[in-house]
């Protein structure tokens, strides 16, 4: 029997980089906010210190900052007729447990969306007739690229993003990212110093007569202080990002931007090792009253509030409101439901470069260090008979040497034994990759929803992903890795080997985090589980945080698109939630 | 001291809530480690928490006889490293490196027993996308394999693969990749890709953990290893760097003899 607390006015789900703006956001309004985090506290000096964090064994291969699949999984399959087993080791997504979420381990990649990604229905069918497959489910998000620039601006600034802008309130701007939507100012901090290889790809870019940039890296390229006063210390390159947290405050986590500040607000309360079960619902199955969580103790407590906000890990959120009963769950049998609906991920694939003559020296790195093209994402060149829509970026980075996970060979080298030594003796130091970055359509049959036979530590359904990649992602794919390999050859290697997306989606090897859709964010409540403001249609004191609300994938990394979603959301509930508890939009 | 420093780390590392959900609290769990302490759920308020001297360090692998091994396990797992990455002109190889040592610390400690990994049933095989689904751990698998191949191969031709030439053992090795050798009750293909997958951990990680001894995986490549500030080096295209690897632990220009 769960013992009752004290009422708050909001309790934040998880603790990781939507909670920590939204609790930012909220306690300067105001308001007594709690934030609940199934995982420890962790912070820079005691857990990611410089002197330890390089290890490569204990926090990629051994695990050590990501969530345990012992204490918490999902059931995967490619598709409806299989039985979906349980992911038993972690593999294709890092998901993250503990204060900062997936948020401490990321690259740093921060984009924003094209203008036209959030449009990606009315827009395609606009300029195509139709959209290339019956069974696609991708939508309008209901909020525009010009409704959002203030907020990614506001995350970008807050992050300290290195970067060049492209296009400054609609004037191009030489250097930068010509396709990207009309920025209100530039970057908050210049480009990463830029190794070898990323200009190598951009010279050949060049003459293949693309506009190549620097990408946008929450990577410091140089110390800054942020608008909440908090400083950030210049990028040293060491390696280690992705998979690793920093030690040396250099890149962007809720840990580096807001917690110094947030953690000392009288109005603001962590609790840690409390990890929340069910979203608690009044007689009328419209209004949340708080939450049930469990400690680490194994109480169980319920704690009230007024406003509930879904800030863990995107499809934690799913399954969380799936257990609770917030919205219709998805049935994609009879197409009705939305609460599981719209599951996407990234499709991604490379091209690698063997040199004799060039020493790349990839162990110098950061990452978000690199050249990208974006000639070849979203809408920026004509899908007229290519048969799919979307695209992706192209770069080349430089984000590691770290040798177990990159000592790559050339193609026909054996897995093992003298001649695998010989090979990556002599090509570990000048080699590079171009990778490609694709967006991920939402079709009727790739969703979540609850498994019927495996359950988690509590008794409850384990999440259920059926999901694989279709013709569209294919042939997109496809096309993005053939125009890589253009530029791949124009920089003339030794070598080089395409690795061109084959097969069905495999859970098994790691391919990236950026996990979206399930509470996809829409126009329409029959087609989308939350507003345009983030907010529930069916249960208007719940809001739904994350990349859970992405409607389809587009062809960028997610973590910028959150950030400004989320102070879009924190914008509404401060200057209209409050003043008006109740749905921000009438269906 | 090694007891003590490995129960010191999975009262931080892990809860019990964790284990019991693995079904890892068996007996021969309970033999390996102590009862770890569970971390206490806590409110933060008002406070940016921060304790001096609490850093979560590493607890280093101390070389020293086999934990876990036995002595016929020992004996294939150091021929078969050796095959996997030899020793030539180019260097030392896995076992000069001591990866049997790292692999035999790995076995006995939590990766080896699978204490992330979700291991409850039903049990199934699976699709190749969905990926393990075997009910053994690491240690688990290697020893059911080990004794599957050397029985295998004895019923053959009367020898262990400790025994066998280097060819031979190449031979059989790669047979295992190829799945081509079928072992009672367990995947000789699915050993083959934990022993690859492992010994290259233990070739490249830090030595902290027990192999790449004296840095010899990363002074072939040329990874200067656990070093912190490339920024002079950023901008120096081109050029071989030459710089000598550092671990966490430092490197032996640095640390006095004892």
């Amino acid at each position: 029997m769960a013992r009752k607390l004290p009422p708050k006015d909001v309790v934040l789900v998880g603790f990781g980089w939507t909670a920590a703006i939204l609790g930012q956001e909220l306690t300067d309004a105001g308001l007594q906010v709690l934030a609940l985090e199934r995982g420890g506290w962790r912070d820079t000096p005691t857990d990611f210190a410089p002197t330890f964090i390089q290890d490569e064994l204990r926090y990629y291969f051994r695990r050590k900052l990501f969530a345990e699949p012992s204490r918490e999984t999902l059931t995967f399959r490619n598709a409806m007729n299989e039985t979906a087993l349980p992911m038993r080791q972690l593999g294709s997504f890092l998901p993250a447990t503990g204060v900062g979420g997936a948020g401490i381990h990321w690259n740093g990649q921060t984009w924003r969306f094209l203008p036209s990604d959030f449009l990606a229905r009315s827009h395609n069918i606009q300029r195509y007739g139709k959209l290339p497959d019956d069974n696609m489910t991708v939508q309008d998000w209901g909020v525009t690229y010009d409704e959002l620039e203030p907020h990614y601006d506001r995350f970008e600034y807050l992050c300290g993003i290195s970067g060049k802008a492209g296009n400054l309130k609609g004037q191009k701007q030489p250097g930068g990212n010509p396709f990207e939507g009309a920025r209100s100012r530039d970057y908050p901090n210049p480009p990463l110093n830029m190794t070898y290889a990323p200009t190598l790809f951009a010279k050949a870019a060049q003459e293949l007569g693309h506009k190549p940039f620097p990408c946008p890296a929450a990577n410091m390229s140089r110390p800054y202080t942020n608008p909440l006063g908090v400083q950030l210390g210049q990028c040293t390159y060491c390696g280690f990002c992705e998979k690793y947290a920093c030690g040396n405050y250099s890149k962007a986590s809720a840990q580096t931007t807001i917690l110094p500040v947030l953690m000392r607000k009288d109005n603001f309360t962590l609790k840690t090792q409390c990890e929340v079960l069910k979203v608690l619902m009044d007689n009328t199955g419209k209004k949340a009253t708080g939450v049930l969580y469990i400690d680490e103790q194994g109480e169980e407590w319920e704690q009230p509030a007024e406003i509930v906000i879904l800030c863990a890990f995107a499809y934690n959120n799913v399954h969380l409101m799936l257990l609770s009963g917030i919205g219709k769950p998805y049935d994609p049998k009879a197409d009705s439901g939305v609460v599981g609906r719209n599951y996407a991920y990234q499709i991604v694939s490379s091209v690698n470069l063997f040199y004799d003559d060039k020493y790349t020296n990839t162990f110098v790195g950061a990452g978000a260090l690199g050249m990208g093209v974006d000639e070849f994402n979203g809408d920026n060149f004509d899908h007229g008979g290519l048969g799919f829509i979307g695209g992706g970026y192209l770069a080349c980075w430089t984000t590691n040497g770290r040798p177990i996970e990159t000592h790559p060979t050339p193609k026909g080298t054996p897995r093992w034994g003298g001649k695998w030594k010989k090979a990556v003796a002599d090509n570990y130091l000048r080699q590079t990759s171009i990778s490609t970055h694709g967006a991920v359509m939402s079709f009727r049959d790739n969703y979540l929803d609850l498994d019927p036979t495996y359950r988690d530590v509590y008794g409850n359904p384990m999440l259920r992903l059926t999901f694989d990649y279709k013709d569209n992602e294919r042939k997109m794919s496809d096309y993005l890795t053939d125009k890589a390999a253009e530029i791949a050859k124009a920089m003339k290697p030794r070598e080089m080997s395409v690795n061109k997306r084959t097969g069905p989606y495999s859970i098994v090897p790691y391919q990236t985090t950026h996990n979206t859709g399930g509470a996809a964010m829409g126009a329409d409540p029959k087609t989308s589980a939350v507003n345009r403001y983030l907010q529930s249609w069916d249960v208007p004191n719940v809001f739904v945080m994350g990349s859970s609300v992405f409607p389809q994938n587009p062809g960028y990394n997610p973590t910028g698109t959150i950030g400004a979603l989320t102070y879009w959301a924190a914008d509404a509930i401060r200057n209209q939630y409050l003043k008006n508890p109740g749905p921000l939009v009438q269906a | 001291m090694r007891k003590a420093k490995e129960n010191a780390m999975s009262s931080t590392g892990l809860s019990r809530r964790t284990l019991l959900a693995a079904g890892a609290v068996s007996a021969a769990g309970a033999a390996l480690t102590a009862a770890p302490q569970p971390a206490e759920a806590r409110t933060y308020h008002g406070e940016m928490p921060w304790s001096p001297s609490a850093a979560d360090a590493p607890v280093p692998v101390e070389p020293g006889p086999y934990e876990f091994f036995t002595p016929d396990e020992a004996a294939f797992i150091e021929a078969a490293v050796s095959r996997i990455i030899p020793k030539d002109d180019l260097g030392p190889g896995a076992k000069e490196a001591a990866v049997p040592t790292f692999l035999d610390r790995q076995m006995a400690g939590e990766y080896g027993r699978a204490e992330r990994w979700y291991m409850l049933g039903p049990w199934r095989a699976g699709t190749k996308s969905q990926g393990y689904q075997s009910r053994l751990t690491p240690a688990q698998l290697y020893r059911a394999a080990i004794k599957a191949i050397d029985e295998h191969l004895k019923q053959a031709n009367g020898k262990i693969f400790a025994q066998l030439s280097p060819d031979e053992q190449d031979k059989v090795l790669g047979d295992l990749d190829n799945d081509k050798i079928k072992l009672t009750n367990v995947s000789g293909k699915a050993f083959f890709e934990l022993l690859l997958q492992n010994t290259i951990e233990g070739f490249f990680s830090d030595p902290i953990h027990g192999g790449n001894r004296d840095m010899a995986g990363w002074k072939l490549i040329g990874f200067p290893g656990a070093r912190y500030d490339y920024r002079p080096y950023v901008d120096k295209h081109n050029q071989k760097l030459d710089l000598p690897p550092v671990s966490i632990q430092g490197r032996p220009g640095w640390n006095p003899k004892t």
